[in-house]
């Protein structure tokens, strides 16, 4: 079993008195749900599609769904799962043909990093010079935005969804209609482009740094 | 260690990197990594890489959802729960 982490677990909690009260006509509920799903489901449905205007519309169309089809929420806990099965139905219609259509699975051999025969050595750059502070350098968000537009759509969206909004593997098939083994594979290959790029964005900052691995400049 | 150990590892490593694996894998694949310095030096950038894709958010915002938007918005919800009374 998937060990949540304490802020997925707080989150789900959270989402799940939203949809406890929205059932039971909070209208403070609603305008918290309007606002915070609105933007998740921007963030979600931009970066999906790439354009701001289809993706207000997609939001807005998202949220009118969910309002008028309210009745149909029949478990709160899976609340988040149900508004982002609609928002990506929405985004399905909205480019005609799918975005989520398979396509060839990347083997996992054209992920693997080069390694040395004679040292073993792996040939990636030195991650240990990246606190968790680097999350503040917009070089390296602006890297991250790179890795994430590269991805094939259809693993962008288990990332986004599995990744950014900590929705479970059971979820994310049943709002991709796939299997649970599918998000996994999907989403280990996405990790793993993501993972290249970034290597890659970080061997050229040391080599502008004059950082080499293992040796401080 | 051999390669194919490593080849293995690397399949099941947002796996490992998650605990989503059957009781006994995450066991097993500790033992390899601990004595893998290839592996080590991987995971840890897989995890670095994953938990710094975990903050994404695209550059760009939304606007606030305009007034007559969140006014159907409304009524919709209104009639959804009157609905659901009935």
């Amino acid at each position: 079993m998937a060990s949540d982490s304490k802020e997925q677990q707080d989150a789900a909690q959270s989402d799940l008195q939203l949809a406890r009260e929205l059932i039971a006509g909070s209208i403070g509920a609603f305008e918290h749900f309007v606002d915070v799903y609105g933007r998740k489901i921007f963030r979600y449905s931009y970066t999906m599609c790439g354009h701001r205007e289809d993706a207000e519309e997609i939001a807005q169309e998202t949220l009118m769904k969910v309002f008028e089809n309210l009745g149909q929420l029949r478990e709160p806990e899976h609340m988040k799962a149900w508004v982002f099965r609609i928002a990506k139905n929405a985004c399905f219609s909205k480019h005609r043909k799918s975005v989520f259509a398979p396509t060839r699975e990347l083997s996992l051999e054209e992920l693997r990093p080069h390694r040395d025969n004679e040292s073993g050595e792996l040939d990636i750059a030195d991650w240990s010079a990246w606190p968790d502070a680097a999350a503040q350098n917009s070089e390296l968000h602006q890297a991250l935005d790179r890795a994430v537009q590269k991805l094939p759509e259809l693993y962008r969206s288990i990332f986004l969804l599995r990744d950014v909004e900590g929705l479970s593997t059971a979820d994310c098939a049943k709002i991709l209609d796939v299997s649970e083994d599918v998000v996994k594979t999907r989403l280990h290959r996405a990790r793993l482009m993501m993972r290249a790029d970034l290597d890659a964005f970080m061997k050229a900052s040391h080599t502008n740094s004059g950082h080499t691995k293992g040796v401080q400049a | 260690m051999n390669q194919n150990d490593c080849q293995n590892v690397f399949a099941l490593l947002s796996e490992y990197i998650d605990r989503d694996l059957p009781e006994g894998t995450c066991e097993e694949l500790d033992r390899h990594i601990q004595d893998c310095a290839p592996c080590v030096e991987f995971v840890e950038s897989l995890r670095k890489s994953v938990a710094l894709g975990k903050k994404y958010a695209p550059g760009v915002e939304p606007v606030p959802v305009p007034d007559g938007v969140r006014e159907a918005l409304r009524e919709a919800y209104a009639k959804s729960l009157a609905e659901r009374q009935k």
